[in-house]
């Protein structure tokens, strides 16, 4: 169902097409351009007030030809509103990192870089945060199997055949 | 560990810059096997003498898989994995489980169950406190309030035990509403209970709040501003204490908040001694909530009409709690089936963790105890 309201109209005014504004079961989200990002975000802190970013996070459809979904939840104190920004970028391509919009970002995206390698660029140290350094493989991605493991890893850093 | 000097790459080790004046810096390992850490934290410190100059935290020994796992369980099997993250106030971690789901489902859990749901909500968000309190006075020093929040502590716990067997991850909530009928008695225990820890409350206050050493060594340690708190996406007790009124039950109130009066007590200096003022208070909101739900709750039936093999309809949603730490919220999305596609939660240790750096630089190494211990972490939730 489309979202209207002052804030998407402001926005479409300035992005045109790049913007849809939906809303499902109450709550507003927008899918926009892979190329307006970060510039939508920045606007939504600066001149929207959505101050606090609650998440960072991605989706995985290997189906798809764009096959993630890379998602921003965030709200706004003053105006006691939630709004999720969503964009759709393919296997290998980068995006532009929030942390200079939102510092919060800075572990956020390195867990969706852990689990899902997805690359942000102008983060100041993208690197795994719940996996150990040298591990292959992101596991919350659709083909990475219940329990796979990098048994190579396993097997030099802990000695044994299975971590499990 | 593998190429574990990467780890301390952002710490900046330029030796170029020093003049014959400086002193050398020490780089020292604390944990992940600590007994301050509160489980398996890791923290890299960058010392200047006994002054923090940067830290770096090093998380993921308890990292399991959850989100993992939860795609490959059906809605109702992966309820019980949830009380495993915090598994200090697992109630809660159900509680925002099950009502994503709900709104997934578009269902509303029955007004009784609503109650029940309350009730046992803000007694686990009371122990989650009474658990922090003790152990974060026992970091820095002061071992009665130990004894004291454990022995009180266990009384809410028998309460769990006798609702629904189990004492910590409990699992007292369906997607719905609740398995269980409140058992005989209940009313009773619960208001004996809100009777006998009131007095209790102060107690601990008299041990602590004028205790010289505990002023030492909590006041101005830590401090953090409202800003920073926002930018950094903190939440809970530790955004309050640095004066922002905001929270969940009140800004977006879910199961039966917004039908009881209470306050939201915010400090003004953001550091740790305000911390621990802000959560004594909101153990007495606790307590004001839990007597009018436990007054007013109603007749009824204690489970929505679900059926038995749930498919959300193909869609996402996005929901949140105020957990004892912070902003507790699920990301769920659904395909159609009876697994979720892809559930996110979003952890409030593990954000609030991140500003543990910003937090201690210039303190000196003691307090980075006494800030572990006021960020009241889990790490069950920050590795997942």
């Amino acid at each position: 169902m489309a979202w209207e309201s002052a804030l998407v109209a402001r926005l479409k005014g300035q992005f045109g097409s790049g913007v849809e504004a939906l809303t499902y079961l109450g709550q507003n989200y927008m899918q926009v351009d892979r190329s307006l990002i970060p510039n939508i975000l920045q606007i939504l802190r600066d001149e929207e007030q959505f101050d606090y970013c609650v998440d960072v996070t991605a989706v995985h459809y290997p189906k798809r030809e764009r096959q993630f979904d890379v998602l921003w939840i965030l709200y706004s104190f003053a105006a006691n509103e939630r709004v999720r920004v969503k964009t759709q970028i393919a296997e290998g391509e980068h995006i532009p990192s929030a942390v200079s919009i939102w510092p919060t970002a800075n572990w956020l995206e390195r867990e969706a870089y852990d689990m899902f390698g997805i690359q942000f660029d102008g983060h100041p140290e993208l690197k795994r945060i719940l996996l150990p350094d040298g591990w292959k493989g992101h596991p919350l991605r659709k083909d990475y199997g219940i329990i796979e493991q990098d048994s190579e890893w396993v097997q030099i850093n802990l000695g044994i055949e299975s971590g499990q | 560990m593998t190429d574990s000097t990467s780890s301390v790459s952002h710490l900046d080790l330029d030796e170029s810059k020093k003049t014959f004046l400086d002193a050398n810096e020490l780089i020292l390992n604390m944990g992940p096997q600590h007994p301050a850490t509160h489980g398996v934290l890791r923290v890299i410190l960058r010392l200047d003498g006994e002054k923090v100059l940067g830290l770096e935290c090093v998380i993921g020994y308890l990292h399991r898989g959850v989100e993992k796992i939860a795609e490959h369980r059906t809605y109702t099997m992966f309820n019980p994995y949830v009380d495993r993250m915090d598994y200090v106030a697992a109630v809660s971690n159900g509680l925002g489980y099950c009502e994503a789901v709900e709104k997934l489902l578009n269902i509303e859990a029955p007004p009784r169950a609503d109650y029940i749901r309350v009730i046992l909500t803000e007694l686990n968000r009371l122990a989650s406190h009474q658990l922090w309190l003790g152990t974060h006075a026992l970091d820095i020093g002061a071992m009665t309030p130990l004894f004291y929040t454990f022995r009180d502590r266990e009384e809410i716990l028998k309460i769990f035990e006798r609702y629904c067997g189990a004492r910590l991850t409990t699992h007292a909530f369906r997607i719905g509403g609740c398995q269980y009928e409140t058992y005989e008695g209940f009313e009773k225990d619960v208001k004996k209970f809100v009777a006998f820890v009131a007095p209790k409350i102060d107690e601990y206050e008299e041990l602590l709040t004028t205790n010289r050493i505990w002023v030492e060594r909590t006041k101005n340690v830590g401090t953090i501003s409202a800003k920073d708190c926002i930018a950094y996406g903190v939440t809970g007790p530790v955004l309050r204490a640095s004066g922002v009124k905001w929270d969940i039950r009140k800004a977006q109130p879910y199961a039966a908040y917004g039908k009881f009066d209470f306050e939201v007590p915010t400090g003004q200096n953001g550091d740790t001694y305000d911390r621990y003022l802000v959560r004594m208070a909101e153990m007495r909101q606790s307590l004001r909530i839990i007597q009018q739900a436990i007054d007013g709750i109603p007749e009824g039936p204690i489970m929505a009409k679900v059926s038995k093999v749930m498919k959300p309809p193909v869609g996402e949603i996005y929901h949140s709690i105020e957990a004892p730490k912070g902003e507790l919220g699920y990301f769920i999305v659904s395909d159609g089936s009876t697994q979720p596609y892809r559930v996110r939660v979003r952890p409030p240790s593990f954000v609030n963790l991140q500003a543990l750096d910003l937090m201690c630089r210039g303190q000196l190494v003691a307090d980075v105890i006494a800030v572990i211990g006021t960020l009241d972490i889990v790490l069950g939730e920050v590795d997942r």
